[in-house]
């Protein structure tokens, strides 16, 4: 899963609320839509906003190389999270929009954030043609398939062509992904073929740089069960052109729910049943005063899968609220390719 | 040594009650009104500072519209889009049934942290989703319950929050002041991204006020509190003479033990430190006493501060007084460093005294001739920087200074002038007795004259205030009358109702006044425009300071602007000048009229250009000329329902403003009343102390035959003769005070010059007052001289050295 954040409602809220899984996303989703299996998608309409759902995103992780072969992250995330089912025009507008972007080195890992309220034009998601932004960041184009890509912080800032060389992919059963044996779910689907060419803008000059990039799309009202706390996400691109999409799911009573997506390069899909997957951390370092896993073994024995997945850059870590680990990673063993890493929930 | 040194020195203090107790009380009642003007400004700085906080003032660049007081909320998205970083503010004034509320909008998603408050119960989460979902309103405790009674919205009462200001989400604060789709302000967040397009080009509308320069409120009442910390050091200065005169005396009276303990052994730098030890605990003791004073005073004055503070300049302060850990400290070392500046020159001849000096009791100061010729020569000095600053001074800070000099310059000048006087009232003596009436004041005058001079100046700047007060009433009354000349003034609930009454009304009355008005910016600074319909009430009742020809009609077409008086020296804009009112259109200045107790710049067009300017400014008060008040008030009432509070009349209005006007001046007054109770006190202790010193030069008096009685008189009348003299000095002195007051002090601290008047009955009521005083303070020494047992005189020649 590509289960990620929302923060808004963390940045007033006191802790017993927090407490709620990470980010409030365990809380009741009473007056909310939930998913239900056997979904049917509608597009471009499914690329815009759910406002009936509680949260829902448009995340997207890059990797990259620059002209001397260094690799490069970068990351594009616009997050919907509503405090009501509903859209109204103006102020009265339910809907909260925060965006994270990133761009992560081998040496530095540069992170920003943005918010807003909807129903005023600060952000929001246009379908035809395309458009998803918040302030100056951007991510739009004709269609859904090819897309611009922009955003800016204090010290860095990227502007990317994307474009989809591969079908849209759905996770779960058809794009109806469930998070825990309780059953909580969500609609889930992702583009992870994008091709990517474009400039970074460093604090030491400008890279142009080539490389692919993945979109996630994930929408539900509660993803998490009560007592679920965090996650480790992984997409990896190996060499041989099939990706693999896995998440685990920590529970408080230390076990964890672990499910993913086996994809084929043509874009043919296998779920990753709970049990299937495995992921063990090997080695830890200290990222902003905590203990956080950087490198890992994951295992899908029925596809001869045991790697090590290792991060570029250890000090990953997203100063936004709340804050979490998000950066390219490496990946060797029985497969090669590179990938992202996503870790929430490491106090 | 050093103990029985401190018991020495201590004993004196045992023998001495009177004088210990002058010293305490001087120095507590010194810092007493010191540390409580200071408390008082430390209070109202704290209530502007959560005001501004509110706001982000003082922290953060912010976005402000060229003209007008406000903008298309579609700027801000536009900067938004841009990359810039901003937050929306939106403020306003809401009427509730006690006053007016500040309202803050803003939003809690793109405010710099902090600027939303959590509400004191902190219910957290269910707080921010309320707050923005537009129900919930936090307000200061202080008008949480008025503001419930008259929003739909809830009202949570939150302590940070500056006094008469609310804060709401700011869809909620766009509906609350009927202002949907506008933004007064944008702040900027420190923190931008990279390669950002410059702000010109995405909202050309807009001008960027860096941080710190925001809080008009503090600026305004700068000249204020600089009015009261002036007070607040006068009487410190006052309290000072008497601590200088308690401790010049007991030096003096000690000489002869220092001179004993250090023919004993004692060396003088334990012997000097010993003294200093003893002056600070005295100091730290009375110190204590005097916070606890300042407490008291402020706590007292501060309720009168916060309505003058209101009612001058629409500032908000808190009324109660919270007692901050800084004023034990500030308390203490003011009272430190007074007792140090009071008995440095003590201290410095003990340390120069050689061993074997005389220690002979001279009366105190005796040797005074050289240091009054000193004094005279200071006092020429002073009085002459004061009379070149008249010319030169320019800000607030040189009118003070011209203020303090003139006041130093003419109590320096005091003994010497007293000295003349008497040295000519002996020569004009026909008798001896007299003679030596005469000449024994003219003796006493050294030991006397700090008292006096403290007297001095409370006598003066008694008459100097009350002269500006008066002056300022008279004028303020005058410019009442000319301004308010509508006979009633409504205050309908919304724009549309105020356009239907004004249309009702129209055809009944004589005319139909609406108040049409922007807050913006004018010539740089903040100002109101208004727009005025203009007809015979203006033309014949408005008096202009400054003119040029047919000022009314020029404006009526359109082609001038006239000014207020703050406006005009501020900007140093006059008739002739030209004023830019809005993008693109510049006028000249037609005239400057007088504008009193109004803290902005004021400029006033014609009504038709004021609508072509700001079609969106629509008119909601409104006043009515009329024959008959009463049938219109009737008819207004019975057809649209409004309340009493909704129509004002004139005679109404007049004396709400004459009530805040009195208000104003209470603080002024109870200071004043202060200073010359302090002097009083000062001159009391001054006879008490010389009492027991005069003995030897009264005994003789005595056994040539004046009786203890005549003594007695004669000393009440010596009292009264000092008063008298030093009050003839004092009226020129409060009337020079006055002047510099309203030409110098009044026009930089609130942009208007008042003509003087002079009010005899005053000052003839206020003589009696300090000769009373003088009565007051001599009639106990006087009383304890006429029933001094003979025996006592008798001692002076046995006892003579």
């Amino acid at each position: 899963m590509n289960a990620r954040i929302f923060a808004i409602l963390l940045a007033l809220m006191p802790l017993p609320a927090v407490a709620q899984g990470f980010a409030g996303m365990g809380t009741e989703a009473e007056g909310f839509a939930t998913p239900a299996p056997d979904p049917v998608f509608d597009f471009p309409a499914d690329h815009g906003p759910h406002p009936a759902y509680r949260i829902e995103w448009w995340y997207l992780t890059a990797n990259m190389t620059g002209p001397d072969g260094t690799p490069y992250g970068l990351q594009w995330t616009l997050f919907r999270s509503a405090l009501e089912p509903e859209e109204r025009e103006g102020w009265e507008s339910p809907q909260i929009w925060l965006g994270h972007a990133a761009v992560t080195t081998p040496e530095t890992h540069l992170s920003a954030e943005r918010f807003a309220r909807g129903g005023i034009g600060q952000a929001g998601v246009t379908v035809a043609p395309f458009e998803a932004w918040i302030d100056d960041w951007r991510m739009a184009g004709e269609t859904f398939d090819e897309v611009t890509l922009t955003a800016r912080g204090a010290e860095f800032a990227y502007d990317v062509e994307l474009s989809a060389e591969g079908p849209l992919v759905f996770h779960g059963e058809d794009g109806f992904s469930v998070k825990s044996e309780a059953g909580q779910a969500s609609y889930y689907y992702s583009q992870p073929f994008y091709a990517l060419e474009g400039t970074l803008t460093l604090p030491g000059g400008e890279v142009a740089v080539t490389g692919n990039a993945w979109l996630d799309r994930e929408w539900s009202s509660q993803p998490l069960a009560a007592d679920q706390d965090g996650w480790d996400w992984f997409s990896l691109s190996f060499e041989d052109g099939t990706k693999l999409m896995a998440f685990e799911l920590r529970q408080s009573d230390g076990t964890s729910y672990a499910s993913g997506t086996w994809i084929e390069p043509d874009g043919q899909t296998t779920a990753l049943p709970d049990g299937a997957l495995q992921a063990t951390p090997l080695a830890g370092s200290e990222v902003a005063g905590r203990e956080v896993p950087t490198e890992w073994r994951v295992e899908v024995p029925g596809r001869g899968v045991d790697v090590t997945v290792r991060a570029i850059n250890a000090q990953a870590w997203m100063e936004v609220t709340p804050p979490y680990w998000e950066g390219p990673v490496t990946v060797t063993g029985s497969h090669t390719g590179r990938g992202y890493l996503e870790m929430t929930g490491y106090e | 040594m050093t103990r029985a040194g401190l018991a020495a020195l201590w004993s004196h203090w045992r023998r001495n009650p009177l004088q210990l107790f002058t010293l305490i009380i001087g120095l507590a009642l010194a810092t007493g009104l010191w540390s409580g003007v200071q408390a008082i400004n430390a209070e109202a700085r704290a209530s502007y500072d959560a005001a501004a906080a509110s706001l982000g003032e003082g922290r953060y660049d912010q976005l402000l519209p060229r003209a007008g007081a406000r903008f298309d909320q579609e700027i801000y998205i536009a900067l938004r889009r841009a990359g810039w970083q901003v937050a929306p503010v939106l403020e306003g004034q809401l009427s509730v049934p006690e006053g007016r509320v500040r309202l803050i909008g803003l939003d809690p998603l793109t405010a710099p942290a902090g600027l939303v408050p959590q509400d004191d119960t902190g219910t957290g989460s269910a707080g921010l989703a309320a707050f923005m979902r537009a129900d919930t309103v936090f307000a200061h405790p202080g008008i949480a319950d008025a503001l419930r009674a008259s929003v739909p919205n809830a009202v949570v009462a939150a302590r940070r929050l500056a006094p008469g200001t609310a804060l709401a989400d700011i869809g909620a604060a766009q509906r609350l002041l009927d202002r949907p789709g506008q933004l007064s302000r944008l702040i900027v967040l420190p923190k931008q991204a990279v390669g950002l397009p410059p702000i010109d080009s995405v909202a050309p509308d807009l001008r960027r006020q860096p941080a710190g320069q925001g809080s008009d409120v503090g600026r305004l009442t700068d000249s204020f509190h600089l009015n009261l910390t002036a007070f607040g050091l006068l009487s410190f200065a006052v309290g000072i003479f008497i601590v200088h005169g308690a401790i010049g005396l007991a030096f003096e009276q000690r000489r002869g033990l220092v001179r004993s303990l250090r023919a004993l052994g004692m060396p003088l730098r334990r012997l000097i430190a010993l003294l200093a030890l003893e002056l600070v605990v005295i100091a730290l003791v009375a110190g204590s006493l005097g916070v606890v004073l300042g407490y008291v005073v402020a706590a007292t004055l501060l309720p009168d501060v916060a309505a003058t503070l209101r009612g001058l300049y629409g500032a908000s302060i808190s009324g109660d007084l919270q007692l901050r850990p800084s004023w034990w400290l500030s308390g203490l070392a003011i009272a430190l460093l007074g007792t140090a500046l009071a008995a440095s020159g003590a201290l410095w001849r003990i340390a120069r005294m050689p061993l074997l000096a005389s220690a002979g009791a001279r009366a105190w100061a005796m040797t005074a001739g050289r240091a009054r010729r000193w004094q005279a020569a200071g006092a020429a000095v002073f009085l002459l920087a004061a009379l070149a600053l008249v010319w030169l001074a320019e800000g607030l800070i040189l009118s003070f200074l011209c203020l303090g000099l003139l006041l130093i310059g003419a109590a320096l000048a005091l003994p010497a002038i007293l000295d003349r006087v008497l040295a000519l009232g002996t020569r004009g003596a026909r008798s001896m007795r007299w003679e030596w009436f005469w000449a024994d004041t003219r003796q006493q005058l050294p030991g006397l004259s700090l008292a006096l001079m403290a007297l001095l100046l409370a006598i003066a700047a008694n008459v100097g205030v009350s002269t500006m007060v008066s002056s300022f009433r008279l004028t303020f009354t005058a410019f009442l009358d000319q301004r308010l000349a509508a006979e009633l003034y409504v205050s309908p609930a919304t724009p549309e109702e105020s356009a239907e009454m004004q249309a009702f009304l129209a055809p009944q009355v004589e005319a139909v006044l609406p108040i049409l008005s922007v807050d913006t910016t004018l010539a740089g600074l903040p100002a109101s425009l208004y727009g005025a319909r203009i007809g015979p009430t203006y033309t014949e009742n408005w008096r202009f300071l400054q003119a040029g020809p047919e000022p009314w009609p020029r404006v009526a077409r359109g082609e001038a602007v006239i000014v207020n008086e703050q406006l005009a020296r501020r900007a140093d804009l006059w008739p002739g000048d030209t004023l830019r009112v809005a993008e693109g259109l510049a006028l000249p200045i037609a005239g400057v009229f007088g504008d009193y107790g109004n803290p902005v710049g004021q400029a006033i067009v014609g009504e038709t250009l004021f609508r072509d300017l700001y079609p969106e400014v629509r008119s909601v008060r409104f006043g009515l000329r009329t024959g008959d008040p009463d049938a219109i008030r009737a008819a207004l009432t019975e057809r649209f329902g409004l309340s009493e509070g909704q129509i004002i009349d004139q005679a109404g209005i007049k004396r709400l403003s004459l009530q805040v006007f009195e208000r104003t001046f209470t603080v002024t007054g109870a200071l004043n009343v202060l200073t010359l109770a302090v002097a009083g006190f000062a001159m009391l202790m001054s006879l008490l102390t010389l009492a027991n010193l005069r003995l030897p030069q009264l005994a003789p008096a005595w056994a040539l035959g004046l009786t203890r009685a005549e003594l007695g008189r004669l000393e009440l009348l010596r009292a009264i003769l000092l008063a008298a003299l030093t009050l003839v000095l004092a009226l020129p002195l409060g009337l020079a005070l006055a002047w510099v007051l309203l030409a110098l002090v009044n026009v930089e601290a609130f942009g208007w010059r008042l003509p003087m008047y002079l009010f005899p009955l005053d000052y003839l009521r206020l003589s009696g007052l300090a000769l009373l005083a003088a009565l007051l303070a001599a009639a106990w020494p006087a009383r304890r001289l006429a029933r001094t047992p003979p025996a006592d005189l008798l001692k002076v020649f046995a006892h003579e050295r």
